[in-house]
C-alpha cells in the first residue's frame, strides 16, 4: 500500500496515511468540478456566444489546484506512535502538532461515514479530559484503525492518570 | 476546638447519626420542607407566561364568570400547583453511602444521580436573600459532566453545613463512622478583602468606565440619529445589563471576600446579599490566572482567578497586593514560587512583525512544576498551569510566523480551558512541545491521591 511519509525524521517513527483518503478526497473533487466546469461552459456558450464558454476551463484549473493542494496536505499528515504519547502532525501553510500522554486519554473513538466505508476508511479520534485536544487520525485503513485504537486503550489504561 | 464541639452537637441531632449505619443500604433523607414552596414556582412563572401573553383573551373568558367561580378557579390552580410542588419534594431523596451521594427524583420521569465523592471538584452551600430568611441553603457539588439538577436545595442551614462537612470528609477517605463524628474541618483564614479595597478597585477599572461611557454615548446616537425612543431604550438595557454585571453585582457578590484554608481545601466565603460558601478540595485547580490591569499597577493590586473542572466559580480573590495574592496562590499551586518564576520575553525580531507594539506584553516561564505564560500591554495576564493538570500539548506555526521563525506552543487543561505562549522561536518551540509533554507525564506521578487524606 502506498503511504505518505515514512521511515525516521528523528523524532519516533513516522507513519503516514494510506493511498486511500487522497483518492476519495480528490475523486469528490473531480465530481464537483467536472459538471460545474461543464454546466458553465454550456450556459455561457448557450446564452453569452461560443467563445465565453472557455471560461468554464477555469473550474478545470481550479481542479487542478486542488488537485495539488490535496495531494500536499494528504502528504502533510502523519503520526508516530511513541513509548509515552501519540503524536499528530499535520498542515501545510498552518502546521500543526499535538502531543497526547496515553496516560491523559478518556476515550478513542473510530468513526467511518458511508463514503469513507465505501473507501475503506476509518478515523481515529482521541478524547481527552480538555475539549481544546483535537486529537484525530483521519482515513486510516480499518484495520490499522482498530490496532491503534487497541493498543492506545491497553497503553491507557497501563499509564493512567486522573484529571 | 469549636469545630469539634460543633461536631459534637451535629452527632447528637438526629440528622447526623443516620447514616451511621455504613453497612447497611444507606438511609434516604428528604429535602427542607419549604422546599415545595420554590418547586411551586416553575408552573406558577410558566402559568403567568401564558396569562401575560394571552391576556385579552382570559380577560373576556374570566368576564362571563362569577365571583365564585373566578375564586373557585383560582383556587383550583394553587392545589394543583401545591400538589405539583409538594410531590416533587415527596419524591426527591437524597443518600450518603460510602463512596457516593444518590439522588433520586421524579414523579413520572424517574431519574437517579450518582455522584462519586472521590471525583467531587468543589463543593458550594449558597444562601440567596430569600433563603437566608428562612434559614435554609443550597448544596451543590462540581463534579465533571454533572447538570444543575444535581444540586440539593433546600437544606436546612445547619444541616447543609454538616452534610458538606460530611461529604468532604468521605471524599478525603476517612472512615464512615470517622466522617460523620469528624465535623467541620478547623479553617484558617488567608486572606480577607475590605469593602474599601473593593470599592476602590472597583472605580480603578477602565472596563466600567468604558462601559459607562458607552451607555451613555450610545442611546443618545441612537436617540440622535432615529428620534426613536423605543430604539433608545433596546440600546440602553444590555449596556446597563453589563454596566451593572461589571459595577453593582460585582460589589455586591464579592463584597466581604474571604479566603480561607482547611484540610478539606480553600474555602472562598462571600456575597452582600446572597452568602456563597464554596469549597475547593486540594489539587483540583487547573489554571490559576493573575490579572492586573493598568490602574491597580500603581497600588501593586491584582485579581486572582481560577479554574476547576466541572465548576462555575472562577475568581480567587476579587483583589489583593501582589505579595497576599502570592501567599495565597502559594497554597493553590503547593510548592510553586510566583515571585521566582523567570519570564522570558518573546523575541524583538520577527514578533514585532506578527504582533505589532502588543509583542511586548506576550512572555513565558517554564518552572519544575508549572507552565506559565503571559500576555496583554494595558491589561497584564499570567496563566500559570501545574504541569501534572496539562491534558496535551499542541503546537501551532502559521505561514507569517514561519517566514518570522515563530510558533505558538497550546497547553489544554482539564477545566476546558488552554494557556497559550505566542511568539516562542520554533527552536525553543519545538524543543517546549517534547518537554512539555514530557513533564505533564511524569509530574502526575507525585501529585496527590483523589482521595486527600489516605
Amino acid at each position: 500500500m502506498e503511504t505518505g511519509t515514512t521511515g525516521d525524521t528523528g523524532r519516533g517513527e513516522w507513519v503516514g496515511l494510506p493511498g486511500g483518503l487522497l483518492r476519495l478526497r480528490r475523486l469528490l473533487l473531480v465530481m464537483w468540478t467536472v459538471p460545474l466546469a461543464a454546466g458553465t461552459a454550456l450556459l455561457l456558450g448557450l446564452t453569452a456566444g461560443p467563445p465565453w464558454a472557455a471560461l468554464g476551463a477555469s473550474w478545470m484549473a481550479a481542479l487542478a489546484w486542488g488537485w495539488v493542494l490535496l495531494g500536499r496536505n494528504w502528504r502533510s499528515w502523519r503520526y508516530a506512535e511513541r513509548a509515552d504519547d501519540l503524536l499528530i502532525s499535520r498542515g501545510v501553510l498552518w502546521r500543526a502538532q499535538t502531543v497526547v500522554p496515553y496516560g491523559r486519554m478518556q476515550l478513542v473513538e473510530v468513526t467511518s461515514g458511508p463514503l469513507e466505508r465505501r473507501f475503506g476508511l476509518a478515523s481515529v479520534q482521541l478524547h481527552t479530559a480538555a475539549a481544546a485536544t483535537d486529537a484525530k487520525i483521519p482515513g486510516l485503513a480499518p484495520q490499522e484503525a482498530q490496532r491503534l485504537r487497541d493498543r492506545l486503550t491497553e497503553l491507557g489504561e497501563a499509564r493512567s492518570a486522573g484529571l | 476546638m469549636t469545630a469539634e464541639a460543633g461536631a459534637e452537637a451535629e452527632a447528637a441531632g438526629p440528622d447526623a447519626a443516620a447514616p451511621a449505619a455504613s453497612a447497611a443500604p444507606a438511609v434516604e433523607r428528604r429535602l427542607h420542607l419549604l422546599t415545595p414552596l420554590r418547586r411551586a414556582w416553575v408552573p406558577i412563572g410558566a402559568t403567568v407566561g401564558v396569562a401575560a401573553q394571552q391576556a385579552d383573551q382570559i380577560q373576556r373568558w374570566a368576564s362571563g364568570l362569577s365571583v365564585t367561580l373566578r375564586g373557585l378557579a383560582l383556587l383550583a390552580l394553587v392545589v394543583v400547583f401545591g400538589v405539583y410542588g409538594f410531590l416533587s419534594w415527596w419524591f426527591t431523596h437524597y443518600a450518603v453511602t460510602d463512596t457516593e451521594l444518590r439522588i433520586r427524583s421524579g414523579l413520572l420521569f424517574r431519574r437517579t444521580a450518582h455522584i462519586r465523592l472521590d471525583r467531587i471538584q468543589a463543593i458550594d452551600v449558597t444562601r440567596p436573600l430569600l433563603a437566608r430568611v428562612a434559614g435554609v441553603a443550597k448544596l451543590r457539588l462540581d463534579v465533571i459532566g454533572a447538570e444543575d439538577k444535581d444540586e440539593l436545595a433546600f437544606l436546612e442551614e445547619r444541616e447543609a453545613v454538616a452534610l458538606r462537612a460530611e461529604l468532604l470528609a468521605r471524599a478525603a477517605g476517612f472512615a464512615p463512622a470517622e466522617a460523620v463524628a469528624l465535623g467541620e474541618a478547623p479553617q484558617r483564614e488567608l486572606l480577607r478583602v475590605r469593602p474599601a479595597d473593593l470599592v476602590v478597585s472597583l472605580l480603578l477599572t477602565l472596563s466600567a468606565w468604558a462601559a459607562l461611557a458607552a451607555g451613555l454615548i450610545a442611546p443618545v446616537a441612537v436617540w440622535w440619529f432615529s428620534g426613536n425612543p423605543w430604539a433608545t431604550i433596546a440600546t440602553m438595557l444590555p449596556m446597563l445589563g453589563g454596566l451593572w454585571s461589571g459595577t453593582a453585582g460585582r460589589f455586591l457578590s464579592e463584597f466581604d471576600w474571604r479566603v480561607a484554608e482547611s484540610p478539606d481545601g480553600l474555602r472562598l466565603d462571600h456575597g452582600l446579599l446572597d452568602r456563597a460558601h464554596e469549597t475547593v478540595p486540594p489539587g483540583r485547580v487547573q489554571t490559576v490566572r493573575i490579572v492586573e490591569p493598568l490602574l491597580w499597577r500603581r497600588r501593586d493590586w491584582v485579581r486572582v482567578e481560577l479554574a476547576v473542572a466541572g465548576s462555575k466559580n472562577g475568581v480567587l480573590v476579587p483583589v489583593a497586593s501582589r505579595a497576599a495574592a502570592q501567599a495565597v496562590v502559594a497554597r493553590v499551586l503547593p510548592g510553586v514560587d510566583l515571585a521566582a518564576l523567570g519570564f522570558v520575553r518573546s523575541p524583538r525580531r520577527g514578533s514585532r512583525w506578527v504582533v505589532p507594539v502588543w509583542w511586548r506584553g506576550y512572555a513565558l516561564a517554564v518552572s519544575a512544576d508549572v507552565f506559565a505564560a503571559r500576555r496583554g500591554l494595558l491589561c497584564r495576564r499570567t496563566e500559570i498551569v501545574p504541569h501534572a493538570k496539562v491534558q496535551s500539548v499542541r503546537l501551532t506555526q502559521g505561514p507569517w510566523e514561519r517566514v518570522q521563525g515563530l510558533a505558538e506552543v497550546h497547553v489544554d487543561n482539564g477545566a476546558g480551558g488552554t494557556v497559550t505562549a505566542r511568539l516562542r522561536p520554533a527552536a525553543e518551540a519545538a524543543a517546549l512541545l517534547d518537554a512539555q509533554a514530557a513533564r505533564s507525564r511524569t509530574s502526575r506521578a507525585d501529585a496527590r491521591p483523589d482521595r486527600w487524606m489516605t
